[in-house]
């Protein structure tokens, strides 16, 4: 579905991302775990070519290494951004359409889903998604993201700061996502992100330290020690 | 002041604000996606009034030269955009301030050099320039006509801006340039609009102007402009209503100030930016600006 060649991002002289390589199988959660500062932000950046790279994206069998980002999201590549970035001035349902912008057809039949789908953002479609919670905006970023019925989805740190209770249900989400779609999981929770992806990486400084099968990472005594706290 | 004064200066009050809102917005929506103060805005509604001018002289119909007009403008602004500013989009601010006050300068010694400095007189057709007296106010068709289209206009643009899907994505620029681009949104295309409504809405203001005086001239954007522009900062910087309430109250303030103070005359250019620094000292941000950083539109 998304195989990266020798994928490298430099900001100045400093090197994010060092010529990685990845391959992504159709249908599947594959998880990019690493510590803070690793290069995983910049190497989904990278993919829809938010920053400036090198190397070569292949999607869905078509080169993308240097289609600007609208291009790349009207391919079938949606993108939920670190730190979820809703359009905080514009209502819930705005937000949602803002995802269909080329997906006028199927607007209503995919935001009446997206309120089945996320029961929570039910009943505040008016409502600005700046004054949601962070885990309403959270689910608000995904639903977005899906409202162009993507091919691939890509997820960064969905989790991050929420309660333990709502990273379960955005997870249960993303579970159910697998039967459609493929996705792309990113994560500060290793444990949680490998028990439901099905293949996995590690980065390690802007450098593909491990991969491998997630039981197999689970199992592996560096990612242990280094990632799931013993 | 007698009832019928009153009346009367209302009513020219309402004209000259509707030529204030119109060219506000632009400056506002300009700069709520770009931060840019596009100095050369008020020279785009100069160029909105000349090629209507050149139409009518041309002997074309009033409303063909008035679609004309706003064509040219609409060409004028988004090509400013793509050729001068397009290329500036991750160059500091300053670097776009200072290209929009040389795109100004092009504009009007463009069109000095084209038509002279000599103000030209626009001839409107004959039922714009009927006057009625309503007992003893005098109402030129003009200053009727002016506040209604400009209501009706405004009306568009809200509904634009707030009900289509390119409205919403031009209120989601504002906030977040780089995450309207992961919607599958050609944000240049949304910028682009943005010049070609901005622009659009400045010729009308424009035409309007060359009507009501009725003369035009190369720097006529100049004055009006920077009124404009202090009506949008008035109003609150990147607010869209902001910029119509503005450009009302800077309309209303100039012509009752004359009317009132006829001994200030002169000085009513002044007045509306000595009134500008009044409310800024008091509401920095202008009357519908909430955050100088985040414009909400
Ligand atoms: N815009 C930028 N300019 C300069 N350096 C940057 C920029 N963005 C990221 N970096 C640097 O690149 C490196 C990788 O950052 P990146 O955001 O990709 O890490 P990450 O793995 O996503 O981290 P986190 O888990 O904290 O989100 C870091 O050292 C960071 O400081
Ligand atoms: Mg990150």
């Amino acid at each position: 579905m998304l195989e990266l060649k020798d994928l490298t991002v430099h900001y100045g002289v400093i090197a994010a991302v060092r010529g990685i390589d990845m391959k992504i199988e159709p249908n599947t959660i594959v998880t990019l775990i690493g510590s803070n500062g690793a290069g995983k932000t910049s190497t989904l950046n990278a993919i829809v070519n938010s920053v400036k790279k090198k190397g070569t994206v292949i999607f869905d069998g078509k080169d993308i290494s240097k289609e600007p980002t609208h291009q790349i999201v009207q391919d079938g590549l949606a993108l939920v951004p670190e730190g979820r970035r809703v359009f905080i001035n514009l209502s819930v349902d705005e937000n949602l359409r803002m995802g269909a912008f080329n997906n006028d057809e199927n607007f209503e039949r995919l935001r009446a889903e997206m309120y089945r789908l996320f029961p929570r953002l039910d009943g505040k479609k008016q409502q600005l998604a700046g004054t949601l919670s962070g885990g309403e905006q959270q689910m608000l970023a995904i639903a977005r993201a899906l409202m162009s019925e993507p091919k691939m989805l890509m997820l960064d740190e969905p989790s991050l700061g929420l309660a333990p209770k709502i990273v379960g249900e955005v997870f249960e989400i993303i579970t159910e996502l697998k039967k459609s779609i493929t996705i792309l999981l990113i994560e500060q929770n290793a444990f949680a992100a490998l028990k439901i992806a099905d293949y996995g990486y590690v980065l390690e400084n802007g450098s593909i330290a491990l991969e491998g099968e997630s039981e197999n990472l689970l199992g592996n005594d560096e990612v242990r020690k280094k990632y799931l706290g013993g | 002041m007698d009832l019928t004064t009153f009346l009367q200066q209302l009513i020219n009050g309402a004209s000259l604000g509707s030529m204030y809102a119109l060219i506000a917005i632009g400056y506002t929506m300009v700069y709520g996606v770009l931060r840019l103060i596009n100095f050369a805005h008020g020279d785009i509604m100069m160029v909105g009034a000349f090629f209507t001018f050149m139409a009518t002289a041309a002997g074309l119909p009033f409303t063909l030269a008035v679609l004309l007009g706003i064509l040219g403008s609409v060409i004028v602004g988004v090509l400013t955009d793509k050729i001068a500013y397009k290329p500036l989009r991750e160059a500091p601010k300053i670097s776009l301030l200072i290209t929009a006050i040389g795109i100004s300068f092009f504009l009007e010694n463009l069109f000095n050099v084209i038509f002279g400095g000599v103000p030209k007189a626009f001839s409107a057709p004959d039922y714009l320039t009927k006057i009625f007296h309503l007992g003893d106010v005098y109402l030129p068709i003009t200053v009727i006509i002016i506040p209604i289209v400009t209501v009706a206009i405004l009306s568009g643009v809200l509904w634009v801006l707030y009900r289509t899907k390119y409205g919403m994505a031009i209120r989601a620029l504002a906030f977040d340039i780089p995450t309207v681009k992961l919607m599958g949104i050609d944000a240049d295309r949304i910028i682009t609009l943005v010049f070609a409504l901005g622009s659009a809405l400045a010729a009308v203001g424009g035409i309007f102007y060359a009507v009501s005086y009725p003369s035009i001239d190369p720097l006529m954007g100049v004055i009006v402009g920077l009124k404009a522009f202090a009506a949008a900062v008035l109003g609150g910087i990147g607010s869209v209503t902001g910029a119509v309430i503005g450009g009302f109250i800077l309309g209303f303030t100039e012509i009752f100030v004359v009317a009132l103070f006829p001994e200030l005359g002169g000085y009513k250019d002044a007045f509306a930016f000595f009134f500008l620094i009044l409310v800024l000292l008091f509401r920095p941000t202008g009357i519908m600006g909430e955050d100088l950083e985040r414009s909400r539109f």
